[in-house]
């Protein structure tokens, strides 16, 4: 009976774990169906090079170029926000903070990554926007630059909290070898412990960025959402996401625009896709560095 | 005090339905017959005058039951042609090609005007330009001009506002505005009308265009080869950038959607129009698509 027990949860634990499976297969699956027939109408080379994206006219067009482009731009602008800030406060509670301020400083930074997109975009469209516009007198503040802004804050927890980690999985012997050498504290920071957890910050910084990436609601809100090659940071851009977003509801169900937006999911799947793998190269490498294992 | 057990009730109970199931089984057969469910897909323009009408319908003949679904003009003429919509909103004509379709699966489109949409062009109220002709307009639109200064207004770069390409407004606006062009690439993309508004008053040098009900008091309406985007001059047809919002039926509406068509065009109706923003016609017109091909 017990032995028949054990099987049984055996049995279901394994059917809850294959479910993530299953789901990831069917994404995939999906992504592949929808968006084959535009690949059959347009060249791969003609999709992502092209810089006109005009589903609706006729007849369309649907260079991704300008689209992939702007969420290229607007992640990187995002990552010189959230890696000083992701970085630096992970250092300041881990190494310099006092108990009583880690206690203060980590729920905060917890507050900050349950927050919906859409209030960050609602925030970044009402008061980041008109106070950049403003303070820099540009003609929009909707544009690359609050976008990177705004998601740059988003990300800061994920980064926050996996460098955080990253420090607490240096081995207490490699500081106190340091200290029993006669380096000081911040020569034990700078030169011992952030080396040590360097792969680890990345990986951090990394998954951070996969984050911005996928990002949807704030980007469409901020972004501004023009199609163009953007001559400056201050122009306004179209990510992949909000493109998707602004467009899927009205596209009509088995249409060659309909296919045209699987394509760009299918694009963005395989971008975090790339950029996961090689935060787990990464992770993999730390870990064996560290002596953890595995 | 002599407690009763509820049991012998519930069993008389399910002896009654038990008898009663076959009549009304028998009923909710005759029900196709007389069609006492609607369902309305389409433009999202529309929506909210066909949910109101919607809920006054079912509320004062409580044995119909009509479902409202956004998706759009072309997924609501789609749907139509499919047979899986009784009504189609949509705020453009059928086109040729959705019309080839219908013939194609024994539909006849039938074109009911339920309202006029006006589409306002707005400016920041700073802006000292009050009016516009449709060249200046077109030339904004389609990237020709690019500063205040070249059509009389300010030294300043013009922020051109326009909606996601699958909105219906952004249709309208392209077919009446700019007969067909492309809209410059440069252009914000924003996913409402609210956000043109919120965009729009935040912006000294923007300009953008919306339904008339939509327009806030934060913004200021232009006029259109000098004519004033009005309630009279929208509904005459006057006003360059108006249009007629049609609800397509499969034939001259019977029955109960005839009933519905009729309750809209009614003074009460067209009333429920007029506070959801949009312009009341109050002429019933009954005109069918195939006959202006032959």
């Amino acid at each position: 009976m017990i032995r028949f027990k054990e099987e049984l949860y055996k049995w279901i634990f394994a059917v809850l774990a294959l479910a993530s499976l299953v789901f990831l297969v069917g994404i995939i699956i999906t992504l592949f169906k929808e968006s084959i027939p535009i690949f059959s109408h347009y060249s791969f080379f003609h999709l992502l090079f092209g810089t006109q994206w005009y589903p609706t006219f006729e007849p369309p067009e649907f260079g991704m170029f300008t689209l992939i482009f702007a969420s290229v731009v607007v992640t990187l602008g995002s990552m010189l926000f959230c890696v000083p800030i992701g970085v630096g406060s992970a250092l300041y509670i881990h190494e310099i903070a006092s108990e009583k301020q880690r206690a203060f400083l980590k729920p905060i930074i917890e507050i900050l990554a349950g927050i919906p997109s859409i209030i960050y975009g609602f925030f970044g469209m009402v008061i980041v926007a008109p106070l950049l516009q403003n303070v820099l007198d540009i003609p929009i503040g909707l544009c690359a630059f609050t976008a990177s802004l705004v998601l740059g804050i988003m990300a800061t927890p994920t980064v926050a909290s996996l460098a955080e980690d990253a420090l607490s999985f240096v081995p207490r012997s490699f500081r106190e070898a340091s200290l029993a050498l006669g380096a000081n504290r911040w020569q034990t920071l700078t030169k011992v412990i952030v080396p040590a957890a360097g792969s680890g910050i990345s990986t951090a910084i990394i998954l951070g960025m996969s984050r911005a990436v996928g990002e949807t609601m704030t980007v469409l809100m901020v972004a501004g959402g023009a199609a163009v090659i953007p001559k400056s940071i201050f122009d306004p851009v179209r990510p992949m996401t909000s493109t998707i977003a602004a467009e899927m509801g009205e596209a009509v169900m088995g249409s060659t625009h309909f296919s045209a937006l699987f394509a760009i999911g299918l694009i963005l799947f395989l971008i975090t896709l790339i950029i996961n793998i090689i935060a787990e190269v990464i992770s993999r490498r730390f870990r064996l560095k560290l002596g953890l294992g595995r | 005090m002599k407690r009763q057990s509820i049991y012998p009730h519930i069993l008389s109970y399910m002896i009654c339905l038990f008898f009663l199931t076959p009549a009304n089984a028998a009923i909710s057969k005759e029900a196709p017959a007389d069609s006492k469910t609607i369902t309305i897909k389409g433009s999202t323009t529309i929506l909210p005058i066909a949910q109101i009408m919607a809920e006054e319908f079912m509320d004062k003949n409580k044995d119909i039951s009509i479902s409202v679904q956004g998706g759009g003009s072309g997924v609501g003429i789609a749907s139509l042609i499919d047979k899986t919509a009784d009504i189609a909103d949509s705020s453009r004509k059928i086109s040729p090609k959705e019309l080839e379709q219908a013939k194609g699966s024994g539909v006849t489109p039938y074109e009911n005007i339920i309202a006029m949409d006006g589409i306002a062009v707005v400016v920041h109220p700073s802006n000292i330009k009050n009016h516009f002709n449709t060249h200046q307009l077109r030339a904004v639109y389609t990237g020709k001009v690019s500063n205040w200064l070249e059509i009389g207004g300010e030294n300043r770069k013009i922020v051109v506002i326009s909606r996601d390409t699958s909105s219906g407004t952004y249709e309208a606006f392209a077919n009446l505005a700019l007969s067909g062009q492309k809209v410059r690439p440069d252009a914000l993309i924003t996913a409402s009308n609210q956000t043109v508004n919120t965009t729009v008053a935040q912006t000294p040098g923007a300009i953008g265009y919306l339904g008339l009900g939509y327009v806030s008091k934060k913004v200021k309406a232009v006029r259109i080869n000098n004519i004033e985007c009005t309630k009279d001059t929208i509904r005459s047809g006057k006003y360059p950038l108006s249009r007629p919002l049609y609800m397509y039926t499969d034939g001259i509406p019977e029955g109960t959607v005839r009933r519905f068509i009729d309750y809209i065009l009614s003074g009460q109706g067209q009333e429920l129009v007029e506070t959801e923003g949009f312009v009341g016609i109050r002429i019933q017109v009954y005109k069918n698509p195939d006959r202006d091909d032959k």
